[in-house]
């Protein structure tokens, strides 16, 4: 098998397309912009793994995006990209319209705006700090004023209350959801646009992690935040996200709003990610056997055609389209513009 | 007979700020070929429970009751017998498992070692012969015997700490929190695996997780622990779909049905944090946190009742009359 090219048709993918106004507000551009990323690294016998390869997808204002997928799919290395820890080797990130400036105060600034919340709270703070010094660091980094008033006012929005009994507490005094809150708060204490949340309730436990989702749907209507949530989680998608991306080695395989994709999934890989899902028995359970596969090795065809249950039972043969699925790739899909999946089926 | 049983198990912390009950009375059996669950929050003392059944407490915590492994029980083994019970009477599969193979020894090497020690019979030969078998059995190629933990991934690494466990014949097996770190579909696959090993080999398996969907379906049955009691137990999926405690109730709503309107945009949460074991509300230990509780709750601790056929709940609600609709 050797490693197919992915070069898209011209014209075939255009980062701003028509505006999706399921969320957010029509009128304005996306918050977010990705245009045909791609970001690959080099491996040490010159095997070059495309992480991120080719990726369109936009958040509006106020909107809550989920990103499916499982580990080693690219969906922490697009989190990096997006927030410029990581330079991509083509396309754009856009934010606010304009394209991701590299240059240091600009990548600065633009942090203070977009901001990351981590998995694991307890290794996301510093045990030697306070609560206060946790959320202060930001605005000293940023030079921003009124420190004390910023820092009760972000802890008071993630659920904090009253802020001042919170400030000289250590992070080993805390529950595990107090302490999620505190790395929350000091990403509000930015007052950002957009949070990136990687995995944000995962290593919470049940009781905790409805609340700290309704948090996250409670700041996107007090504050009008943009929440990208990158998880592998599709009940927490459904708990709160607005539209859904499911990322499979590197591109994206299927997009649209949370109902379309959980509740009528188009790509085999969605279905079988669904039907894995341990509250629904509806479902007979698709496991795919082996993970993801290597990002510096991709397949030919449709990438997921090695672990497709579709062409293995005969489905897309049916179809007539085993061929296409072995052979021929498929398009990049667009950042809006309804549900839609990288699927042969699909076409 | 139960290839396990608990009976009246407490386990008590000394620390230098006191005395910590972290396990106060819990009844417990599993049968052969059976798969009992054991659901609850970090701290409700689920791991101190797993780690009576091979005496893997520190030395300074005080135990009482029985822990019976084939009907002897394990907490007054010599220390002779309990070494020869370790492992290939009952084996663990812990919680950490990707960060407890040997990074620098051959996997072929780590599953030898304990045949060879527990076998007496045991050859250098037949041994490596059986660590082949048993990583065919858990699904990995036999090449792997040469590989090194850091060549596999996370859900092969888990599959390598199965096949460890596996590896002195155990007729109980303990899992701690042994898909914790992996992702839905390796999950899957794991889960499919000791369900299916559990089965095929007659073994009993106490399986312990955070996440009650997981047990639902993949257990016989269910027990769900908070402040170091069981305080409901039954048929796995009906504790799932039908729970009967408040607890048990709020654990299973945090894990939303896709498709379910209700709770769309409207995750569903528990509020306030588990209390510390060395200071335990009044009563009910779960009244402060209980949507549901009344004014006798904080005056009764509420042992379990009988809650339906097979099911037994710790709640004052459960088991009355139905006065009013």
């Amino acid at each position: 098998m050797s490693p197919a090219s992915h070069v898209p048709a011209t014209g075939e993918v255009t980062g701003v397309q028509a505006l999706d106004n399921r969320a957010g507000s029509p009128a304005e551009a996306p918050v977010l912009d990705i245009a045909d990323l791609r970001v690959s690294f080099r491996g040490r016998r010159g095997g070059v793994a495309k992480a991120v390869d080719g990726v369109n997808l936009s958040v509006n204002r106020g909107e809550i995006v989920a990103l499916v997928g499982e580990s080693g799919c690219g969906k922490t290395t697009l989190a990096r990209t997006i927030l410029g820890l990581q330079r991509p080797e083509s396309g754009e990130v856009r934010y606010l319209g304009k394209a991701l400036d590299y240059r240091r105060r600009a990548l600065k600034a633009y942090r203070g705006e977009v901001q990351l919340v981590l998995q694991d709270p307890t290794g996301a703070l510093n045990p030697r700090h306070t609560v206060y010094e946790a959320v202060a660091e930001g605005p000293r980094v940023h030079r921003m004023d009124d420190e004390p008033g910023r820092v009760a006012r972000a802890l008071s929005q993630a659920g904090l209350r009253p802020p001042e009994r919170f400030f000289l507490t250590y992070p080993h005094e805390l529950s595990g959801g107090q302490r999620q809150r505190v790395v929350i708060a000091g990403a509000l204490a930015l007052e950002p646009k957009v949070i990136i949340a990687d995995e944000p309730v995962s290593s919470l436990d049940a009781s905790i992690r409805g609340e700290i989702l309704a948090l996250l749907l409670k700041l996107r209507d007090d504050l009008g935040l943009s929440v990208l949530v990158v998880t592998h989680d599709l009940g927490l998608a459904w708990n709160i996200a607005d539209r859904i991306a499911v990322m499979y080695l590197g591109r994206i395989v299927e997009v649209g709003t949370t109902e379309e994709v959980l509740q009528s999934p188009r790509h085999p890989y969605t279905r079988a990610l669904l039907s894995v899902v341990p509250e629904i028995d509806q479902i007979e359970p698709v496991v795919l056997r082996g993970e993801t596969p290597d990002p510096s090795r991709i397949p030919t065809g449709c990438r997921f055609h090695p672990r497709c249950p579709a062409l293995a039972d005969g489905t897309a043969a049916a179809h007539g389209i085993a061929d296409d699925c072995v052979g021929s790739p498929l398009n990049v899909l667009p950042a809006t513009g309804g549900h839609r999946a990288a699927c042969w089926l699909a076409e | 007979m139960a290839l396990l049983e608990m009976r009246d198990v407490h386990l008590t912390y000394s620390t230098a700020a006191g005395d910590v009950p972290a396990v106060r009375g819990v009844n417990l059996a599993v049968q052969a070929g059976e798969v009992l669950g054991v659901a609850g929050e970090s701290g409700c003392g689920k791991s101190t429970l797993a780690s009576t059944v091979l005496r893997l407490y520190p030395k300074s915590a005080r135990v009482s009751g029985e822990v019976l492994l084939n009907g002897e029980d394990v907490l007054t083994m010599r220390w002779g017998r309990l070494r020869a019970a370790r492992w290939s009477e009952a084996a663990v599969v812990f919680q950490g498992a990707l960060h407890s193979l040997n990074p620098i020894q051959r996997i072929g090497k780590q599953l030898t070692e304990p045949i060879l020690l527990h076998d007496p019979t045991a050859t250098p030969k037949s041994a490596s012969a059986k660590v082949r078998q048993l990583l065919d059995h858990v699904g990995l190629p036999t090449s792997y015997v040469d590989a090194y933990p850091h060549q596999l991934s996370g859900g092969q690494k888990q599959r390598v700490m199965i096949a460890l466990a596996l590896s002195c014949d155990p007729e109980v097996l303990v899992a701690d929190e042994p898909t914790t770190a992996l992702d839905v579909m390796v999950q899957a696959q794991i889960l499919d695996l000791m369900s299916a090993v559990a089965r095929e080999l007659q073994m009993a398996v106490l399986f312990i997780s955070h996440d009650l969907s997981v047990l639902g379906s993949t257990c016989d049955r269910v027990a769900v622990m908070y402040a170091g009691r069981i305080i409901e137990e039954g048929p796995a999926r009906d504790v799932f779909d039908s729970p009967k405690h408040p607890y048990t109730r709020a654990l299973s709503a945090a894990f939303p049905t896709i498709g379910d309107r209700a709770s769309r945009y409207a995750p569903s949460g528990l509020p306030g944090d588990p209390p510390y074991p060395a200071d335990l509300p009044s009563g009910c230990p779960f009244h402060p946190r209980c949507p549901d509780a009344l004014p006798v709750c904080p005056t009764v601790d509420v042992k379990l009742r009988h809650a339906g056929p097979q099911r037994e709940a710790a709640c004052v609600l459960v088991g009355q009359p139905a006065a009013v609709e």
